[in-house]
């Protein structure tokens, strides 16, 4: 639905006297299948806002191609303008005009007659619970319902794509929470939908692959589960009573399974193996036939953030 | 045809929002009659001519062309406003034309102008200014033009500075030079030969003169038609680029 290849951008930027050029996007190489959320991941700045808007023909890039929902980017920009939809970061509804107009006018934008976006706002705004407010002006709006709106703006004209940029930064968990759902709900209806965040949460509950993008580049690709065990596997952690750990060490750390194994204090074991629940009854039986005592076992999944972590070297949440 | 329909559709938003919020005809008329009333009493005495209606003749047609530089001129901060809430990139991902955004904008500025315009018109035939209806026609499709033209450039200047601080000084340091070579509030047959010579290289002195001669009844004069030349060539310059700037412009 999206391939892209080698797509670059690089912007002029004047600090005082100097000119400095900015690359934002090196080359970036996407495979979007149809029918997906695909996740966009990466800190502010790292590029993933310039990409999308490429994508949405917003901005020229400076080489590579792309060819989205089967239009050809660099030489047929208005044919990818039909087929994409696209909600920007900011907001885009006017403070003085109410949702049904925006969408009427939307609609209209795309050469849609007029009853036909009559018809279509109103099932968009029951589509999206905006009924009630549909003809207040958007300035009486929360923050969530703006936010709707914006996504039925984007979606007003039946596209096969939807880029969506941040579409939850600013909002409370529950509309978060409602907004995750309309997401979804956009997939269910058929579309490919595109998403930036950089919540890791978000991208782990929403997405059915990830991108991780860092200074102008994808580091790494993949579906949420295949990224964290290529990363780190699963972590049991192992607690042993008294002298015990000596003898636990020495018998896990023969295990094949046992990728690494750390000790900490308390006599705290960790042990990084490929699949958590199939390890677990291999090292209870070992530790059991040797007598040894537990005290406690606890099986930890790696987050987003580990896959980060070991792909770009520092932690998303603190970049 | 997409053009006129994409056109329509703008200029019919942008005069469904301004109709909502009635408070800038309120002002955009009051200031004209603010001149119209306690400027214009000091002209009869000050022009020495011996009627009001005469004092009108030449003070009314220099403030239609200040309100035609004046309220187009300054449209931009709108366009800074709707590119800041993201309607400007709503529009810009559908493949509406890129010059219907920008026409249909224009228009709707001609429209507010032409309206501000007849009522001042109207109040000043109320004060005895007599002036044929076809001369004030006339005298509307030129400011029509300059309206148009200054809409534009307005809107193109904008989208590339993306921000009031910067547009506020730049237009105020184009204008005031622009409105006091024009003869806009005095005719420049007071000016000293000098400054007449700059005025000839001002294109909306041209246009005042072309008004003034309107409203004196002498519509086959010269600075009508060359008044028509000078405001109709620099508006399908500016118009070409500022429509490329525009389509241009939206990063």
């Amino acid at each position: 639905m999206i391939e892209t290849k080698g797509l670059r951008k690089s912007y002029r930027s004047r600090a005082g006297r100097e000119t400095k050029v900015v690359e934002a996007v090196r080359g970036v190489d996407l495979s979007v299948r149809e029918g997906e959320i695909y996740g966009f991941l990466g800190p502010n700045g790292a590029g993933k806002t310039t990409t999308l808007r490429m994508l949405a023909t917003l901005i020229t890039p400076d080489g590579g191609e792309a060819v989205i929902a089967g239009a050809d980017l660099l030489k047929h920009p208005g044919e990818v303008r039909r087929r994409i939809g696209y909600v920007a970061q900011g907001g885009s509804t006017w403070d003085e005009s109410t949702a049904r107009e925006e969408l009427v006018l939307q609609a209209r934008f795309y050469g849609i007659h007029k009853a036909e976006a009559l018809e279509r706002a109103d099932k968009a705004l029951a589509a999206f619970q905006l009924t009630e407010y549909a003809d207040r002006k958007t300035k009486t709006y929360s923050g969530g319902q703006r936010r709707r709106v914006d996504i039925a703006l984007g979606i007003i004209h039946g596209p096969k794509v939807v880029f969506l940029d941040e579409p939850t930064t600013g909002l409370d968990p529950q509309s978060r929470a409602h907004m995750w759902d309309e997401v979804r709900r956009l997939r269910a209806e058929g579309m490919t939908v595109f998403i930036t965040t950089h919540y890791l949460d978000e991208a782990d509950a929403l997405c059915d692959r990830i991108a991780i993008m860092d200074h102008g580049e994808i580091v790494t690709e993949g579906t949420v589960d295949a990224l964290k065990r290529e990363v780190a596997g699963d972590v049991v952690t192992v607690g042993t009573a008294g002298a015990s750990a000596e003898t636990a060490i020495a018998l896990l750390r023969n295990q094949d399974y046992v990728r690494k194994l750390e000790e900490h204090a308390n006599n705290e074991l960790r042990l990084y193996v490929d699949e958590g629940a199939v390890a677990i009854p291999h090292i209870l039986r070992v530790l059991d036939h040797a007598g040894v005592q537990l005290t406690q076992m606890e099986l930890h999944r790696p987050s987003l953030d580990d896959v980060f972590l070991t792909k770009t070297g520092r932690s998303l949440r603190e970049s | 045809m997409k053009f006129l329909r994409d056109t329509w559709l703008v200029f019919a938003r942008q005069m469904q929002l301004m109709l909502r919020q009635p408070v800038w005809l309120i002002v955009g008329v009051i200031q004209p009659l603010f001149y119209l009333l306690l400027f214009a009493p000091l002209l009869k005495p000050a022009l020495g001519v011996k009627t009001n209606a005469e004092a009108y003749e030449l003070f009314v047609p220099g403030l239609l062309v200040l309100l035609a530089m004046f309220g187009s001129l300054f449209t931009g901060f709108g366009l800074i406003a709707e590119l800041r809430a993201g309607v400007i990139e709503r529009s810009r991902v559908t493949p509406v034309s890129r010059l219907a955004l920008l026409v249909g904008r224009s228009l709707r500025d001609v429209v507010s102008l032409l309206f501000q315009a007849a009522l001042i018109v109207i109040v000043a035939v109320g004060f005895g200014l007599s002036v044929g209806i076809l001369d004030v026609l006339a005298a509307f499709a030129l400011m029509a033009v300059i309206s148009l033209m200054l809409s534009a450039f307005s809107y193109a200047i904008s989208l590339k500075l993306r921000s009031e601080d910067a547009l506020a000084p730049l237009l105020n340091t184009i204008s005031q030079p622009l409105l006091l070579t024009a003869g806009i509030l005095l005719p420049l047959t007071f000016a000293p030969a000098w400054l007449k010579r700059v005025a000839d290289w001002n294109p909306f002195s041209w246009a005042t003169d072309g008004v003034r001669a309107l409203f004196a009844g002498n519509p086959g004069a010269d600075s009508v038609w060359q008044a028509g030349v000078v405001i109709g060539g620099l508006t399908l310059i500016t118009v070409v680029w500022a429509s490329r700037a525009f389509a241009r412009g939206v990063r």
